[in-house]
This record gives C-alpha cells, structure tokens and sequence, in this order.
C-alpha cells in the first residue's frame, strides 16, 4: 500500500485553512456551535450547486470531505444526482440518501454511547 | 427598623449571625478559601445520580451543617429563606421538603444569598421569626446544562465567559446571641443598561450594582471607607473593573477595600476567565471567609453587594437584554 | 440622558474593555487540529481503497465519515472529546467530528430524562438545525437543477 504524500499535505493545510477561517468567526462574533455547523453546511450546498465542490474536492481530498463543508455537498450532489434519474421524487430522495450512511452512524453511535457513560463535569486543564 | 428611602432598611435590634456552614466543590476546595471551608467535597456528585440531586443534597448538608455550627436543633428554625439558580428554584425547595419548616423560596439568581439575609434580617429584627436559615447553592454542572451546553461538547469558552461555582452557604439569623450583626440591608431594583451578551454576565450586573451600592451609602449615610471589606457578589474580574469605573463617574471611589467573590473564590492560575460567579458564589465565600474574618475582628465592618444576572435561556433567545439585580446586606462584627 | 443613549454608551464602554482572546495563537490551534482531522480521514480513506478496491469512491468517503463519527462518540463518550474541544475551537467543530460531538454530548447529557424524553428526544438539540438545513438546502438545490 501506498500513501500519496501529497493528498496528506494538501487535506492537511486546506482542511485546516477552512477550520481556522471558522476560528475567525469564533473569535470575533462567539458564535455557537450549532450556527457554524449550519453556516459551512450551507456553504457545501452551495458551493455544489453552483458545481465547483467537484473540482475542489479533487484537489484537497479529504481536506474538502471531512470538514461539514463535504457533507452539505453530499446533500446537494443526492438532490442533484435524483433530480437527474427520477426527477422530482429525486430531489427529495436523493439528498438522505447519499448521506444516510453517516447520519445513520451518528444517530446509532450516540444513542449506545449515551446508554454506556455519563456527562462529567468539566474539569479544568 | 427603619427605611431610610425605599430600599434600605436599618436594623434596630441587629439581628444576629450565630451559626454559618460553607461548602465547596473539589475545585473550590483547592482555591485560596480553602482553609476557611466548613467542608470540602472530592466528588461533586454527592453519589447522586444527577447534578440536579447532587445540587439538592449539598443544600441539605449546608442547611444542616449551619444548624449545627449554631448548636441548635432543627426544631429551633422558625424558616427557612433560600433559593438557587435552577428553574423553578427546584434545589431549595426540594431540600426544603427535608426539613419540614416554614420555607420561603426566593430568587435572585446569584444575589440570593443577599436577598435572604436582607429579608431574613427584616423578619427577625421585627421578631416575626426568632431564628431563621438562610441557604443558597450552585452546582457548576447542573447550571451548565440549564443556561449553556452539555458538558461534554466540544465547545470553548469566551474570555468573558465565568465559572458557575459548585458549592454553597447557609447562615443563621438570630434576635439574640453572638456573632456578627446584620445592621443595615439594601433591596436593590432590576437595573439593565442593555448588554445582551450571555456571556458576559459581569458587564450585565455592574449597573445594577452601582445603583445598589450607592443607594446604600446615601441610606445610610456612610463612605466607602467605613467599611473594612466592600464585596460584590460574583462581577468577576471585568465586571468590577466596569464597577470601579462607573462609581468613580458617580463620585465614589472604591479602594483596597473593594473585592469580588468571584474573584477571591479560585486561584488565579486557573482557567476559569473571568472568575467565579452562581448564586453559591457569594454564599460559600461569604459563610466562609468572611464571617470567618468578622469573627475574628480582622474585619469590623463589611457590604456584601451580591450581584445576580436575571435572565433564562427563552429571554436571551428572543433577543431580550439582560437585566441585573444587586441587594446589599451590612454586617458588623460584634460580641 | 435617555435611557437608550446610555445603554449604547455602556455598549461601547464594555466593548472597548473586553479582553480580546489570543486571535493568532486561536486560529493555529484551530489551523493544526482541524487539518490534523482531515489527515487522519485521508488516511481512513486510503486504508479502504486499499482493502475494499471494489467500492466506489462515493462509498469509500462515507464508510471514512462513519468511522470518523464513530471515533468522535467514543471519545465524546470517555470525556476526552470536550478537552480537544477547549483547545481546538472551530478545529474540531467544523469538521464531522463537530456535528458527531454536537449529537452525542446531549444525549449524554440529558440520558437522566430517560430514554424516550432524554436521549431520543434532545439527540438533535443542537445538530438538529443542520439536518432541517441540509435537507431543505438539497431540495432546493435539487429544484434549482431541475428548473433550469
């Protein structure tokens, strides 16, 4: 097996370039957690939408999937791809679809997690 | 007693303090209040199977505790005055089915521990009740998941943001006795200057603390350096800059006198921001600390200014500002 | 002074004395950590291509999201995850490790109100808004192809 060093420098400096422009808006405005996962997921749906999130993705690799940025991608390209092979029931399908599978992992894990340990309070550094 | 303007009230029978209990968490123990602790607890969930009983439980223990600490029996409490910071004051007043005695729930969020002793104060002064308790507690985790997040999501602080304290105080008022007095109170009134910022809770509560503390130095007619300690609730390290600042604007200078709970509560190496802050802030330092130092005539003369911020999760929101509230209590040292 | 002219000074005053947080050391943190994340996904990525040659390579970054999560819950879950939290900020919140933290932390949390009305119930408390997004932005984007 063979690593491409390269796929590993780029995911590394385009995914950390997105968090640190998300650690910008941290540190100016205090957003919450839940309006930045909102905020880049809309990003990936547009950025799809309008097409460039292949050609991105192409070049940073796992630097563009991992982030939300990839996931609100995923969305839209199932809307898109459903749209394209059944049309308007497509659209609705298409975009649960494509990323049930991490939904699905999220919802499972969280759940058995939550059966198994218990919230501790924060303990300082 | 005697209103001198519609807030403050001037004791003339000087209700006693004969009986304090203070608890802290396993951080608050490691804090420079340590050594004035009644109890220190290692594992802040009290083998509980929820903060919010933990919360409940270490009320109960502080409320014991201070009945104890003033060599009575429970039967001798005539009420018992408290609060905290959870919705619909659930601590207290499930700690109070406990006790069977007279309860009177108040909430003040973190200035609770001033507004029983000030109301406390006003009851046993006019002999309405001969001994009453007054308690007040927080729990850091149980007030995280109400106001904030679940512990354990990944999220940081604001450099504002303060440190909810796990822990708590309960005094005992008495016509009669030894111990310190209670001579003088101020009711303070809702003061909001329009931050909207929750996490900044310091620069939410320091107007209505300036407002109280000068209503209470006109009241009664005295300066800033009558007094040996002039503590502000939970403000924090912000916050009683900003308090510093807008009484020199109004004319009153605070000076080495002026100190904060939040601020005396931890060690200044630890990550907590701006400091501590929760309606166990004030109690746990107060009943602590600071009757500790009335006793021994370290401090003959101190205000407590406890600050509490008014507000709850649907306020903030619907983009509502957050408004403070401040009551004072006076104690006196005294055989 | 009306009382709006005085809430607006006491804005700008308290804006002014607020402590600023450490602006470039926050962004390295969240630089390192976040692009430290992606790395570890690459690498997920290539071990699958490596073992299952036959899947797409649609079904190779999903089976890498998935592991991802499942990390995120087992560390959320061993309170580890909070701490990488404090420290990386944005760095573990916008990559997938966020949104996993952001379901699992409150069913944690509120696990005390049972399982129905705590674990179920507060599950989506706060990834909830970017599942409503996600959804109505695909089917918007998907309309939008279909319209034009």
């Amino acid at each position: 097996m063979e690593l491409n060093i390269l796929d590993y420098l780029v995911s590394f400096v385009v995914g950390g370039l997105i968090c640190a422009l998300g650690q910008i808006l941290v540190v100016r405005t205090n957003i919450t957690t839940a309006r930045i996962l909102v905020l880049f997921l809309t990003i990936g749906i547009i950025l799809q939408t309008i097409g460039v999130y292949p050609y991105f993705k192409d070049f940073a690799k796992a630097g563009a999937s991992v982030p939300i940025i990839g996931f609100g991608a995923s969305l839209a390209k199932g809307a898109i791809d459903g749209a394209k092979t059944s049309g308007i029931l497509g659209v609705f399908q298409g975009g649960l679809e494509a990323t049930a599978g991490g939904i699905a992992t999220a919802i499972f894990f969280a759940f058995i997690i939550a059966l198994i340990f218990n919230s501790k309070t924060k303990h300082l550094k | 007693m005697f209103s001198t303007n519609k807030q403050t009230v001037i004791f003339n029978n000087k209700p006693r303090i004969i009986g304090n209990f203070s608890i802290g968490g396993p951080l608050e123990s490691k804090g420079p209040i340590k050594d004035y602790l009644h109890y220190k607890l290692e594992d802040d969930t009290l083998n509980e199977s929820s903060f919010e009983k933990a919360e409940r439980k270490l009320l109960e223990h502080i409320i014991f505790g201070a009945i104890d600490n003033a060599n009575l029996q429970l039967d001798d409490i005539d009420a018992l005055l408290g609060g905290d910071l959870l919705n619909q004051i659930i601590s207290s007043s499930f700690a109070a089915r406990k006790f069977g005695i007279t309860f009177i729930g108040l909430y003040s969020a973190c200035a609770t521990m001033a507004e029983s002793l000030a109301l406390g104060a006003c009851l046993v002064d006019r002999q309405v009740f001969k001994k009453v308790c007054c308690a007040t507690a927080s729990h850091f985790s149980s007030a995280e998941r109400q106001y904030r997040f679940p512990l354990e999501l990944g999220n940081q602080r604001p450099p504002t943001s303060q440190w909810t304290v796990t822990g708590g105080g309960a005094s005992i008022l008495s016509h009669e006795g030894k111990g310190p007095m209670i001579t003088s109170a101020t009711f303070g009134k809702v003061v909001d200057f329009g931050i909207k910022d929750v996490n900044n809770m310091g620069a939410c509560m320091a107007p209505a603390a300036m407002d109280t503390i000068t209503t209470h130095l006109q009241g009664t007619n005295s300066k800033v350096e009558d007094y040996d300690l002039i503590a502000t609730g939970d403000l924090g390290k912000l916050g009683s800059e900003i308090l510093v600042d807008l009484l020199e604007r109004k004319g009153i200078k605070l000076g080495q006198n002026y100190s904060d709970c939040g601020n005396l509560i931890y060690n200044k190496r630890e990550k907590v921001f701006m400091g501590g802050s929760g309606s166990g802030c004030s109690a746990t330092v107060f009943n602590s600390y600071i009757l500790h130092k009335l006793r021994n005539g370290d401090f003959k003369k101190v205000l407590l200014v406890a600050t509490g911020a008014l507000l709850s999760t649907t306020t903030t929101q619907q983009g509502d500002s957050i408004p403070g509230i401040a009551h004072a209590v006076c104690i006196e040292g005294g055989e | 002074m009306d009382s709006e002219k005085r809430n607006q000074n006491y804005n700008t005053y308290v804006e002014a004395k607020v402590p600023k947080t450490k602006f470039w050391q926050a962004l390295l943190k969240a630089f390192v950590v976040g692009g430290l994340i992606c790395c570890v996904g690459q690498l997920f990525y290539d071990l699958y291509a490596y073992w299952f040659p036959t899947l797409s390579e649609a079904q190779l970054g999903s089976a890498m999201l998935s592991t991802i999560i499942a990390i995120t819950a087992i560390l959320t879950g061993l309170g580890i995850f909070d701490w990488i939290g404090a420290f990386a900020g944005a760095g573990s919140v916008i990559p997938i490790t966020g949104f996993a933290n952001s379901i699992v932390s409150p069913s944690m949390e509120f696990k005390k109100e049972g399982i129905i009305f705590g674990i179920c119930v507060k599950m989506f408390s706060i990834a909830g808004p970017v599942i409503v997004c996600g959804v109505v932005g695909s089917v918007l984007a998907g309309l939008i192809y279909l319209i034009i």
